[in-house]
């Protein structure tokens, strides 16, 4: 077989654009799921919440999430008149079995779901020393458990405490916002599970998404908004004593 | 310039050096590294297809049409199915292990074989010889139903011991509509626990 000089330099670049199709490989297994297509993150609406740790219970059977650690949690504050500052927060195993029953007059009392954040601008993705945890072109923060060694910076990166070491696998773990859900056209499982509607997931790039008619409505605050992470989980009817 | 010998071999050392490590970085970063930032892009296909639990509303409404219907129109009406009656999905008992002779077994350890299959949901599989258990109301509606001064005001609260004295709320609610007197009718075959 004969290959002039010209049609060498002609083959080249098109072998060389196919070997980049080949290297890639394909991630996006669900067919009709497109990543640059969406940015999700999660309204969460405070005086919904009762406290009945469904959330926290269907995370743990969808991920498996080992009995001590969470995915996502409930916390319960208790406020009173003259203490702003220091609120008193519960939350036994998580809230995984509800709360105890609160006393009459005894201050204000809300429940706090709390989960991953999502930040667009996260720190525990800019510390990790390999690229195990990383950012998803739609707006996820991931963890590649088999690229994971397990070194716990991104635990005490994340601001909001939402990663810890699993402990038979021995590397980092945390909310995906049940990744493998939303890809296939499913809520949530904290969503699905919260009987109130307390969790709504998010698509900030789909224009027909309520998210967007409740923002422009609706005072809502970020956790932590002095750090500048970019965090995605909209909290409405935030307490100001909420850290 | 005949005293740069040296020189020339230390720079085709260099080049030698430098061919290694790419040939060995070919062989260590993963193919997909890189494509969408500085981590393993197939990464996030694998974790897209981890087995899903909760298998949604609309796969029990696709068959409990009747049910579906009275659930749509009382207070219940936002509370998912699996809110009350847990995940769709049901753990699979183990599959016994087939015994291994020593070179199985060192074979299984220099090359494990693949893990098992992904868990199915199994009475939306097979609805007539799998019915997941349903849930007692006595622990399931005091849950989200006891009174407490934690919870919204406008939320429905009960103290259990005052409002119902042990009886099962499906004796007067039914849980799918739960307003007495609702079009629904009371009764443990239209939905209750039994």
């Amino acid at each position: 077989m004969n290959i002039s000089r010209r049609h060498l330099l002609i083959l080249l670049p098109a072998a060389a654009v196919a070997w980049k199709y080949v290297e890639a490989g394909t991630p996006e297994d669900s067919p009709n799921y497109q990543m640059s297509e969406h940015w999700w993150g999660m309204l969460i609406n405070i005086p919904k919440c009762i406290g009945c740790g469904n959330c926290v219970r269907a995370c743990a059977t969808e991920n498996d999430v080992p009995d001590g650690y969470f995915r996502t949690w409930v916390e319960r504050y208790n406020v009173t008149d003259t203490n702003m500052t220091t609120p008193e927060v519960i939350s036994p195993d998580g809230g995984k079995e509800g709360f105890p029953v609160a006393q009459e007059d005894a201050g204000k009392y809300f429940f706090v779901p709390k989960m991953c954040n999502h930040c667009a601008d996260s720190p525990c993705t800019q510390v990790c020393p390999v690229g195990a945890t990383f950012i998803s072109p739609d707006g996820v923060v991931l963890i590649d458990q088999t690229y994971c060694l397990g070194c716990a910076y991104c635990v005490q990166a994340c601001p909001y405490g939402c990663r810890y070491i699993h402990p038979t696998k021995k590397v980092a773990d945390k909310c995906t916002l049940c990744y493998h859900r939303i890809t296939k056209g499913l809520t949530t499982a904290c969503c699905e599970a919260c009987p109130t509607g307390a969790r709504q997931l998010a698509d900030l790039k789909n224009p027909n998404d309520p998210i967007h008619e409740f923002l422009k409505t609706h005072p809502v605050q970020v956790l932590k908004p002095q750090m500048a992470t970019g965090a995605k989980a909209y909290y409405f009817g935030l307490d100001g004593s909420v850290r | 310039m005949k005293d740069a010998g040296h020189l020339f071999r230390f720079a085709g050392l260099f080049v030698v050096a430098f061919l290694v490590f790419l040939m060995l970085r070919g062989f260590v970063v993963p193919k997909t590294f890189g494509q969408y930032g500085h981590y393993r892009g197939a990464a996030i296909g694998e974790i897209a297809q981890h087995p899903v639990k909760f298998a949604g509303h609309q796969t029990c409404e696709s068959c409990h049409t009747d049910i579906a219907d009275t659930h749509s129109k009382g207070a219940h009406a936002h509370v998912n199915c699996e809110a009350c009656h847990g995940a769709l999905y049901q753990r699979l008992p183990a599959p016994p292990q087939p015994k291994r002779n020593l070179y199985q077994r060192f074979l299984a350890l220099i090359a494990p074989p693949a893990p098992p299959d992904a868990p199915t949901l199994l009475h939306a599989d097979d609805p007539m010889s799998v019915t997941p258990v349903k849930p007692d109301t006595l622990v399931l509606c005091v849950r989200c139903h006891t009174a407490s001064a934690a919870k919204p005001k406008g939320f429905p609260q009960v103290d259990p011991s005052d409002h119902m004295g042990g009886v099962p709320c499906q004796t007067c609610h039914n849980p799918h509509s739960p307003a007495i007197g609702s079009n629904a009718a009371v009764s443990p075959a239209a939905g209750g626990a039994k």
